[in-house]
């Protein structure tokens, strides 16, 4: 903002007041200008420079507008001298233009120079894995073993940059947790790679921003930031195979689980199950959410998804359940024991 | 030339101080005789008259645009609150799909071409367009595809992968069934319709301009038309390859847009926004052209700075083609290659604000009328100003990424296009209404009807803005109550209607006027360009003499004994063609007879468009037909007063 003078006009007031009524309205969970880490940041204070910026022009071209419109007409409007003025004035208003457009593009290009990669050499690698409709998260290691994948949650260290690369295993999707980053789509035969970075310890909702079909609207997921240490335990516990129940009635959960069609989709690591198509479940019961980020992972909720995906992410690929009574209540129950 | 007997068979310029009034009574009928509609059930199907096609094409436009409304207004109620069941996601993706699909393609692309059939041929001074049978035929083509994607909506196979039906999604393994096919094929229709009518536009422009109309004396609606006829014809190949491409994946099994087979997804998001942000152009620069002659009329003056306005609306052409890329800055591209489209998107925004402060300028120095179309101007500058300043901010790829697919887009993209280009349409029709009809509509009604639409669009789409600040991203059936998006969500839905309200008046406004509104006469606003010359509405062949042009404000610089053209011929459809430069008569054309064989061509090529649909063979059974209905159309049929020595084409002499 070129010619801010150090005295604060009455209208810088005014517009930083409305710039805070507006951050402030848009503190949600999910808000850009809500911003927890050094890129969203970075984003966020360019984005309040360019509205502060398009707002101060608006105010001018319709103030203009409305005197040019309300204004007393004289009998030298239509004179040549007039004209000649008039061009000059629109030749200067196209000339402010241009250099507010150069400007923009110059503060524009220069906060996006550091938000490709971040400056920090250390840093955590994840695979991103978009499917219609969920996220898989994998945690590569020197040992094929020792791999992770959490479907819908992302751990992350706090203070460290963490590489993301992202790839579809069907159509495009993309990544997008707005309080620590921009959006990268997800391009079946492609990898993208972006890059989020959480200052605080904190749990971040991001959603796919790239309509996927049926159930784009709750293809969500956590960001769950903790403490280096908090990050290295929980990875730690990820490797683990899946607990053995330890009651009868998961034991016998497990073995309903293992007779019956959900081992055609899922995993679970340490038994027989192994499929790759629905997200993994070897450590479903220390996850915060169920399907994607559309509930909370409770027992009842676990309950009420089981029963009848359908009913509550219509078009999702997973069947309502064949099960007894008896054997629901025990995979539910063996699932809670997975943590 | 009263004769019609083609005597010495020259146009030349004529003053006419004193016309003899039995001549000109001779004059009307023989031209009314020679370019009368064809009348009874086939010749609705025969007409080729610019002025038919053009109200048909605008009236069903406007029922396609009623149709994107409805559907527009049940996304609003179920999006009105949190985790609401009133549609599902199936009936959801298909009714925003088909809201985005029927407003541009079936709405704003044809509704612009529509007021260019009627206007262009009349703005500058001939009898009808160039190309006629090609307009009926394109007519119908847009018609049948239209209801070719209704009907499939109606059976419930309505595509439902978004307007912008990005692969793999819309793929033959992730859309299963037909529904993308339908869209693919609408989109090939309007492609065809589209195509037809800006050759057409370009033809008129460039070579029937009635002498004296020289290139720096288009009128700036003309220019504009000009510049977006020309977009057209560079911009839909892009698109016509791409859903090709995609017809061809789906129905044949080719691979264009498998990566598992070679192909590339992101090869479709080139293709299709290499089309795609130049049809928005294609949308909001004839609403530029209107709102420069609205402005010229209601403030009695030329509006300031022609030369300006001119090339701003050529720049805005050429640049609109250099912009696609900002509609995938997530995706991943080279950095340095973003920059460049960031500084192209900047760029756009200066031949834009050239045209504003020239509006302002003419408000300034004008001081308008406030009759209804300078009303929806004034809303125009308001709305448009304010979308255009969001577009710069979309152009910056690191803020961009933020808001990119969210709520703040839709916000954006509504304050260019129903601001930008569906103000100055709507006061575009409030202006030209009693030319069409020949009768004014209501006023008091189009005071109202402004300011419901107006205070109706600022609530449905202002809280958008702050919604995608929130994250909202848009596409989504429903949300979750605890993202806090409700409150915003239902303002907006309280302003849409207000919003479908705003439609209905016009709507109401319109039939009432059209039945009894007051007699507008030839030239209710004392009009700048010379269609206001003519009767309202204005006589099947448009001009009793074809205008000879004296300045670059036709009607205000009009002499007291105007010279007019003579020479052509009454008893046959002859109309002046001149030179592109200075508008110089070179000959005289005959256009072809009222023709049932545009209609039945149209049919074949659409049992053709929709057949390929469901199988290959469409095409070589199609051939056939096709080449029958356009052996008919271009059958040469010797008029029968066409004396044996007197070509189609007549060498004429330039006098005066």
């Amino acid at each position: 903002m070129r010619g801010r003078s150090t005295r604060p006009h009455a209208a810088c007031v005014w517009l930083s007041q409305f710039l805070m009524v507006l951050t402030v309205g848009c503190a949600g969970n999910q808000s850009m200008f809500n911003p927890q880490g050094p890129a969203a940041r970075r984003i966020a204070d360019l984005g309040l420079l360019m509205i502060a910026i398009c707002l101060v022009v608006y105010l001018v071209v319709i103030a203009v507008a409305a005197w040019s419109l309300l204004r007393q007409r004289q009998a030298s409007d239509d004179s040549a001298q007039t004209t000649a003025r008039l061009g000059a004035i629109v030749a200067g208003a196209v000339a402010v233009t241009a250099a507010i457009l150069v400007t923009l593009t110059a503060v524009s290009a220069a906060a996006g120079r550091g938000l490709t990669s971040p400056t920090s050499q250390d840093t955590v690698t994840v695979d991103v894995i978009g499917h219609q409709w969920w996220w898989a998260f994998q945690y590569r290691s020197d040992k094929p073993q020792d791999f992770v994948t959490t479907p819908n949650e992302l751990h992350v260290p706090v203070g460290v940059p963490v590489i993301l690369r992202a790839q579809s295993r069907d159509v495009i999707h993309s990544f997008w947790v707005p309080n620590l980053q921009g959006k990268r789509d997800l391009i079946p035969g492609q990898i993208t790679t972006t890059w989020i970075q959480a200052d605080r310890a904190g749990v971040y909702r991001g959603q796919c921003a790239e309509f996927c079909g049926h159930q784009h609207a709750k293809m969500a997921f956590v960001v769950v930031a903790e403490p280096m240490d908090a990050f290295q335990q929980w990875l730690q516990r990820q490797r683990q195979p899946a607990a053995e129940p330890t009651g009868d009635q998961e034991r016998h959960g497990r073995d309903v689980f293992l007779q019956s069609t959900c081992v055609t989709c899922h995993t679970i690591r340490g038994t027989d199950a192994g499929a790759r198509v629905g997200p993994e479940l070897t450590h479903v019961g220390s996850r915060q959410t169920i399907a994607a980020g559309t509930l909370p992972n409770s027992v009842e909720h676990l309950r009420m998804w089981i029963a009848n995906p359908p009913s509550i992410k219509p078009g999702t690929r997973m069947p309502p359940h064949g099960l007894s009574p008896e054997d629901f209540e025990a995979v539910v129950s063996y699932l809670r024991s997975l943590e | 030339m009263e004769s019609g007997s083609g005597q010495s068979g020259a146009p030349v310029e004529r003053v006419e101080p004193y016309p003899d009034p039995a001549a000109e009574a001779r004059l009307r009928r023989q031209l009314e005789e020679t370019w009368h509609v064809p009348a009874g059930f086939l010749g609705w199907f025969a007409v080729t008259d610019h002025r038919t096609i053009g109200r048909r094409y605008i009236a069903t436009a406007f029922v396609f645009f009623l149709i994107g409304g409805v559907l527009a207004a049940l996304m609003r109620i179920q999006l009105a609150v949190p985790d609401n069941h009133f549609l599902g996601p199936d009936l959801y993706n298909q009714v925003f799909t088909m809201h985005g699909t029927v407003m541009m393609f079936l709405f704003a692309v044809p509704v612009m071409e529509a007021m260019a059939v009627y206007l262009v041929p009349l703005m500058v001074g001939t009898r009808n367009i160039a190309f006629p049978r090609l307009n009926t035929f394109s007519y119908f083509v847009y018609l049948f595809g239209g209801i070719m994607v209704i009907v499939a909506m109606l059976v419930n196979s309505a595509p439902d992968a978004g307007w912008f039906a990005y692969v793999p999604l819309s793929g033959p393994d992730y859309t299963p069934g037909k529904r993308a096919d339908f869209w693919a094929q609408l989109i090939t229709f309007t492609e065809v319709a589209a195509l037809a009518v800006a050759v057409e536009i370009v033809a008129t422009v460039f070579k029937m301009r009635a002498p004296g109309m020289s290139l720096n004396r288009i009128p700036l609606f003309v220019w504009s038309m000009l510049v977006t006829a020309f977009m057209i014809i560079f911009a839909m190949p892009a698109v016509v390859l791409g859903s090709t491409f995609l017809l061809l994946d789906r129905l044949v099994g080719t691979h264009f847009y498998n990566p598992a087979e070679g192909g590339d997804a992101l090869l479709w998001q080139h293709l299709f926004w290499f089309f795609g942000h130049p049809e928005v152009y294609i949308i909001f620069v004839p609403a530029l052209g209107m709102v420069s002659a609205i402005v010229a009329t209601f403030t009695q003056r030329p509006i300031f700075g022609y030369r300006a306005m001119v090339l701003s609306l050529v720049a805005t052409g050429f640049i609109g083609f250099g912009l696609w890329v900002h509609h995938m800055f997530a995706t991943g591209l080279p950095q340095l290659g973003l920059t460049y489209f960031t500084a192209a998107s900047m760029i756009i925004s200066i031949p834009s604000g050239v045209q504003i402060f020239c509006w302002i300028a003419s408000i300034w120095r004008g001081h308008p009328r406030l009759t209804t179309p300078m009303l929806f101007v004034l809303g125009f500058i308001a709305i448009f100003v304010l979308g255009g300043l969001s577009g710069v901010t979309l152009a910056s790829v690191p803020f961009d990424l933020q808001v990119h697919d969210t709520y703040y887009v839709v916000a954006h993209f509504h304050y260019v296009l129903l601001g930008g280009a569906v103000f100055p349409l709507i006061g575009a029709l409030y202006f030209w209404f009693p030319k069409i009809t020949g009768r004014m509509m209501s006023e008091r009604l189009g005071v109202l009807n402004f300011w419901t639409l107006f205070i109706g669009f600022n609530v449905t789409f202002f809280p958008m803005h702050i919604l995608g600040f929130q994250g909202m991203p848009r596409r989504v059936y429903t949300y979750p109550a605890e993202m806090g998006w409700g409150p915003l969500n239902l303002v907006a839905t309280a302003g849409a209607v207000l919003l479908i309200a705003g439609g209905a008046l016009f709507v109401f406004n319109a039939v009432r006027s059209y039945v009894a509104g007051t007699i507008a006469g030839d030239d209710p606003w004392h009009g700048e360009t010379l269609e206001w010359a003519t009767a309202s509405p204005p006589p099947v062949y448009n001009f009793l003499h074809i205008p000879v042009i004296e300045g670059r404000h036709a009607m205000w610089d009009r002499s007291l004994a105007p010279p007019v053209v003579t020479g052509l011929r009454s008893d046959c459809r002859e109309v002046l063609i001149t030179d592109v430069m200075g508008a110089e008569p070179v000959h005289a054309y005959e256009l072809p007879e009222p023709s049932i064989w545009p209609f039945l061509c149209s049919i074949v090529t659409s049992a053709f468009f929709v057949g390929s649909i469901f199988t290959p063979w469409a095409l070589p059974v199609s051939i056939l037909p096709l080449t029958v209905t356009l052996i008919g159309w271009f059958w040469p049929k010797p008029h029968p007063n066409l004396r044996g020595d007197q070509p189609l084409v007549r060498p004429v002499e330039a006098e005066g």
